[in-house]
């Protein structure tokens, strides 16, 4: 999904251009190759700019138009940066027959972005997500890697402050 | 050899609420009181009662302690560990009785279930492969190799009656049979860990608490069908899972349980990793072969089967983790043990995923034929908050709602869908009377617009102009004729999809239209949420004989929509109220209610 409130531009370093190659070179001759190569690729970079795929279809001769396709297709991929703190909120069954909805709108409430966009400071991401299998502890979202359950809305102003 | 072993659970939902600082401070006191060579802790796969975790059990008495916290480590130490005392007043209380402590598997919520794809988890320390060995497992793999012949191998499990567990409930054995009868210089052996069916994740378990079960069964597969690789493809969102698959994998290939020249029969066979990217239409079986390729996940239209042209245009099966999980049992206990458990069609047992407004959430392994009512009364311990039941759902985005009507029906595949829902991955999501049937219908047909992949129009454009009647329903905007349209809708789009994610999408929609038409129509006529969970519909009214003027709610609405002076009752002024229910939330004196 899209951040649509701001465009960061590009800055990739010498030393992510090597490790994407060298990723490539490891992997090219795999069957099926194209979706490990960009999954490592948005590990190295943080998401899939223009400038990544263009990379990515020179060295392995894949048309661009093939790489964006997939890149589109699949939501783990990003072409926008995410934010510091990534925030997912699991809207999956178990999470929203228990209130996952309002943690969600507290968050835009909060935050003043929407699904899939970040604040303009690039701080915060916002997202939505299909079960993170933590469903004995519903409703559950992530900040990074931290899982944070059996939440009400009330909770999220003191679980921000912890990142401000 | 150790005197105890503490196992804690390192599945994902006990890790989320702190299982490892529990491993950490378990290691440090056990150290701190000289018991290191006494006491074994290790870290297992799911225990399934993930509502209680993190989740301890100290062997060999077995005691089994639940919500357990760091701070509660030092005294389970010195008092269990050390001096032998349980510490009572922190286990599972189920197991707790007058008697004394009894044994977990007597509690509700274990004494009806019965473990086989789960038999490992919770029992092994599943990043071990000796333990994997050391519980029989690897067995079947050898016996297949050396006693039997490729045919012997789809007889057992046709004989058996398995059917596949990812949703379709295809039968396995004819599965393979098919993939056995075409010829081709390549074949694989796919293995579809895509769990995308949100609320279901009783596969991600089986990966985490005994990932060699699912390798054991693909290396079987693939000498039965003619294959000498095979591919996982796990979902991204499951890092413990695909940690655990990379970890099982490098042993087995170190073992030489996987490579080549397998127990020295000349048999070759390995397994590769193929991480998902997020797409629910991947969980489709042409769609995950395709992503596997390295495309956009769009499903392909059938025939030719997989079984006939699949991945790289090779003859492939696919099956489902919790599928694998029951084969090597199957082959060590016979066809005949397994097709003793379970009803005339629906022969083993199902993984459930219990969530949503139940007492414990978590796994469940039942044998097929355990009605609804035991699932949910007995071992879920029932609705929580004196709650009244409304429905459960199952299949996920493509199953159904079960009404209290058929709460005595057994689970079995064709029961399931005879009452128009379907056993799907095995997800079972409990509703209350505070769940409104339509929001829940709305809420899937968003899911599928979300995920639906495009490439036919009934799903691409059908789904949207379903997800706008719907919305329409709980803005209370919608005419009868609408609701004709959307029913209408729902075949049209059941009947002309390319795919399975497409098909069965009006399934939601038609099981709740089904048994719930009542709440449809008072949304519609009456311009009423009867479960009172539509915003659009709502009006927050203060009741003035209970209101006691404390300006509680006046100063937490966010809106400034309540008006009122200390001690005298306040109102809530409809035109600026954002229906947020906080003030509800707030009152002291049940003064505020829905209307």
């Amino acid at each position: 999904m899209a951040c649509k409130k701001q465009t960061v531009p590009f800055s990739g370093t010498k030393e992510q251009e090597e490790a994407l190659k060298k990723v490539i070179a490891e992997l090219k001759d795999t069957p099926g190759a194209l979706m490990p190569i960009m999954q490592k690729a948005q590990e190295i970079y943080g998401y899939l700019p223009i400038e990544v795929q263009t990379m990515i279809s020179d060295e392995t001769g894949t048309p661009l138009e093939k790489i964006y396709g997939v890149a589109t297709f699949y939501s783990q991929f990003a072409l926008q940066p995410k934010g510091k703190y990534k925030i997912s909120v699991c809207l999956g069954t178990a999470c929203y027959v228990k209130g996952s909805g309002n943690i969600f709108s507290k968050l835009e409430e909060i935050l003043g972005i929407t699904n899939g966009e970040c604040t303009p400071d690039g701080k915060f991401s916002l997202d939505s997500c299909r079960c993170v299998g933590a469903c004995g502890l519903a409703p559950v979202m992530m900040i990074n890697d931290e899982v944070y359950g059996r939440l009400v809305p009330d909770d999220i102003p003191g679980i921000l402050a912890k990142y401000k | 050899m150790y005197r105890s072993h503490v196992l804690v659970c390192g599945g994902t939902g006990c890790t989320s609420s702190g299982s490892p600082q529990i491993i950490e401070k378990l290691n440090e006191e056990i150290i701190k009181q000289g018991l290191q060579d006494e006491v074994a802790v290790i870290q297992t796969g799911c225990h399934g009662l993930c509502a209680l975790g993190p989740i301890m059990i100290v062997y060999p008495d077995a005691s089994f302690y639940s919500m357990v916290k760091v701070e509660d480590i030092p005294e389970i130490v010195s008092e269990h560990l050390l001096k032998g005392r349980v510490v009572t007043r922190l286990l599972y209380k189920e197991t707790v009785t007058a008697a004394g402590v009894r044994a977990l598997i007597d509690t509700d919520f274990y004494k009806k279930q019965h473990r086989v794809a789960l038999r490992n988890c919770g029992v092994i320390n599943p990043e071990v492969i000796d333990e994997y060995i050391g519980t029989g497992g690897y067995e079947a793999l050898g016996k297949v190799l050396t006693e039997m012949t490729p045919d012997e191998v789809i007889q057992v499990l046709l004989d058996s009656g398995l059917r596949g567990r990812g949703g379709g409930g295809f039968p396995t054995g004819l599965k393979w049979k098919l993939a056995k009868q075409n010829d081709g210089d390549q074949k694989y052996v796919c293995c579809n860990a895509d769990e995308g069916d949100p609320g279901a994740f009783m596969d991600r378990s089986v990966l985490e608490g005994d990932p060699h079960v699912v390798l054991e069964a693909m290396a079987i597969a693939g000498y039965a069908i003619g294959a000498n690789q095979g591919y996982i493809y796990v979902r991204a969102e499951y890092p413990i899972a695909v940690e655990r698959l990379q970890i099982a994998i490098k042993q087995a290939r170190e073992y030489n349980l996987l490579g080549k020249d397998i127990f020295g029969t000349g048999f070759d066979f390995d397994i590769d990793l193929r991480l998902g990217a997020g797409a629910f239409v991947c969980g489709e079986e042409t769609a995950l072969m395709t992503s596997i390729e390295g495309k956009r996940g769009e499903p392909r239209p059938r025939p030719p089967f997989p079984a006939q042209k699949g991945l790289f245009g090779k003859p492939t099966i696919l099956n489902n983790v919790e599928t694998y999980a029951n084969i090597p049992q199957i082959i060590l206990n016979g066809p005949e043990w397994f097709a003793s458990m379970g009803t005339e069609k629906s022969k083993g047992t199902k993984v459930f995923a219990l969530g949503g407004k139940i007492h414990n959430t978590g796994l469940v392994e039942i044998p097929m034929g355990t009605t609804l009512r035991e699932v949910i009364e007995e071992i879920g311990g029932g609705i929580p908050d004196g709650k009244k039941f409304k429905a459960a759902q199952t299949g996920g985005p493509s199953g159904g709602c079960i009404p209290a009507e058929h709460f005595d029906i057994p689970i079995d595949y064709d029961n399931l869908i005879s009452i128009g829902s379907m056993m799907g991955s095995g997800g079972l999501i409990v509703m209350d009377e505070d769940d409104c049937m339509v929001d829940i219908a709305k809420f899937f047909l968003e899911f599928t617009v979300e995920e639906s992949c495009g490439k036919c129009t009934p799903c691409r454009v059908g789904t949207r102009r379903m997800l706008e009647i719907l919305t329409k329903i709980t803005k209370g905007q919608a005419t009868m004729e609408d609701l004709d349209k959307l029913e209408e809708l729902c075949y049209y789009i059941k009947d002309n999809s390319l795919c399975g994610l497409g098909q069965t999408a009006p399934n939601p929609v038609l099981s709740t239209l089904r048994y719930f038409r009542d709440e449809y129509e008072a949304h519609i006529k009456e311009k009423r949420c009867p479960a009172g969970v539509c915003k659009a519909l709502l009006s927050y009214v203060i009741d003035r004989d209970k209101c006691r003027g404390c300006t509680l709610c006046a100063r937490t609405c966010p809106a400034g929509a309540i008006i009122g002076t200390v001690k005298n009752p306040h109102v809530i002024d409809p035109d600026k109220c954002v229906k947020c229910g906080a003030c509800m939330e707030k009152c002291r004196f049940g003064a505020i209610y829905k209307k």
